[in-house]
């Protein structure tokens, strides 16, 4: 095996590994629509961090999470349903990042692999930062994983029981802006989601308790990284899409067992 | 015997709506107070608003010294992909698998610790919801709707069950309710609420008052047949003007 082929795998169970828990939160608070908005917003990130000439990563943490609060201004208003709000913010972000990096003097950007993913142009480098990002978030989480789930249970229980709601739902902004930021070398921004709800939906059908789904879903997460990068290999097929395409594959297979209760 | 809380003076309007109009009422130690009144009353804004889960516009409430609140919400929707067991769900209150054990005991329904959450019956999950509150070792026990799903036995042994623990701990329980005749037996105070408080005292008292006989309609005063009562409930609360929703 190559070199450059090793360390795709390594990038890409970097970012499995955390897709189970974060994954699994994003499914019981049904969170997709707005992990896809997200997702799509840190195209919008990229260009911020070329145009101000700071870390790509960290200007999409940034966006990721000034999205998250004009959603929350939004939702004020109480005028729109949210899934609107977030057709909204997914799609303008989008075409406004794409229409940036245009406009970028002298840019030379790679469009395509910033949508789908370009996980066997990932550098040692990048590959570190995506397990130093994977253990904060796998940290946060396993450190906030009784008050996560408990507001996601009974938010307002939670609060009575003297849950610091705000704050912990801002933890898990922060995750998901995180793993945004490292699932975008991997899948690409459109295929983010995918990889967070697809291998937490199928953990669900073996899973008996909230913890065991957490880490199912990282399982059938890293076999689909798996499946992706030998289908890549073999076929030659793009990497992200094959990715998301395995994960899918394993749900489908998953369908055929009856789901745990 | 002590104060648990004073609230004084409450208002709240969401929007161009009245919620609530100049509210008060005190809960002492010990002591259960249940608020009736018809749909759209504002008695869980009220409720919210003691837990300090909502700001009223004006007035305030005053907790004398500070206590632990356990409180039963009016219902539990936890969504199918989520892997829960009634351990796993009290575990969130209290880690303590003992404590998890016996709170459950305590509520009656021992046999169900390691039974999914999304499995439960109506009467079941307000059982493991009241456990969930008692695990707090509360001095102030809220109870929204606490019997809301429950058949008409199982109402009677939930308030039964609701009485016991208080006789047993000595905290005091606020509680909301739209029957008078079934907490009758199992309240101290009541206060009837539509809005702004039409009467309280007694049950015994309220129900014989006539601001009571208003709100709710005579033949709901003097109706026993609790299956009936919801939709003359509705009926009366048509009769005097009030909006529902």
């Amino acid at each position: 095996m190559t070199d450059f082929l090793l360390l795709a795998l390594l990038a890409g169970l970097g970012v499995a590994l955390v897709s189970g828990p974060l994954g699994a939160f994003v499914v019981w608070r049904r969170m997709a629509y707005f992990g896809d908005t997200l997702a799509h917003s840190a195209l919008l990130g990229i260009a911020a961090g070329l145009w101000l000439s700071i870390a790509p990563g960290l200007a999409v943490i940034l966006i990721c999470l000034l999205i998250a609060l004009g959603l929350l201004a939004l939702q004020r208003q109480h005028t729109l349903a949210t899934d609107t709000l977030l057709g909204i913010l997914s799609h303008s972000s989008l075409a406004l990042g794409i229409i940036a990096m245009y406009l970028i003097p002298g840019a030379r950007v790679d469009l395509e692999a910033l949508l789908f993913g370009d996980l066997l142009a990932v550098t040692p480098l990048e590959t570190l930062g995506i397990w130093v990002a994977a253990g904060v978030v796998l940290a946060l989480i396993y450190r906030l994983w009784t008050p996560m789930l408990a507001i996601t249970v009974h938010e307002e229980l939670a609060r009575v029981e003297g849950i610091n709601v705000g704050w912990v739902k801002a933890a898990l902004m922060l995750t998901l802006a995180l793993v945004i930021a490292i699932a975008m070398k991997v899948v690409g921004v459109l295929l983010i989601t995918a990889l967070l709800v697809i291998p937490a939906a199928t953990a669900r059908r073996f899973a008996s308790s909230p913890s065991s789904m957490a880490m199912l879903g990282s399982v059938a997460g890293a076999l689909a990284v798996c499946l992706g990068v030998a289908a890549s290999w073999w076929w030659d097929t793009p990497m992200g899409p094959s990715i998301v395409l395995g994960a899918g594959l394993l749900f489908a297979a998953s369908l055929l067992r009856r789901q745990r209760a | 015997m002590t104060t648990l809380f004073n609230a004084r003076n409450l208002r709240l309007s969401l929007g161009d709506k009245l919620i609530l109009d100049d509210v008060s009422l005190d809960l002492l130690a010990g002591q259960i107070l249940t608020l009736i009144g018809p749909n759209g009353a504002g008695k869980t804004s009220l409720v919210r608003i003691i837990l300090g889960l909502l700001k009223p516009d004006a007035g305030n409430v005053v907790f004398p010294r500070p206590i632990r609140i356990g409180y039963m919400p009016q219902k539990l929707h936890i969504d199918t992909t989520l892997p829960l067991s009634v351990s796993g769900f009290l575990a969130l209150a209290d880690r303590n698998p003992e404590h998890c054990r016996n709170a459950l005991a305590r509520v009656e329904i021992p046999h169900l610790l390691e039974r999914p959450v999304t499995a439960l019956s109506g009467g079941e999950t307000q059982r493991v919801l009241l456990a969930r509150a008692l695990l707090r070792k509360p001095e102030l026990l809220v109870l929204d709707e606490p019997v809301q799903g429950v058949d008409i036995n199982g109402q009677e042994a939930l308030y039964r069950l609701i009485s016991l623990i208080r006789g047993e701990t000595g905290c005091g329980i606020l509680m909301v309710s739209h029957d008078l005749h079934l907490v009758m037996a199992a309240t101290d105070q009541v206060i009837c609420l539509n809005r702004h408080v039409c009467c309280h005292g007694t049950p015994e008292a309220v129900s014989a008052s006539p601001a009571y006989t208003e709100l709710f309609g005579v033949r709901t005063a003097l109706y026993t047949h609790r299956h009936d009562h919801q939709h003359d409930l509705h009926g009366g609360v048509e009769h005097c003007g009030g909006r529902h929703d």
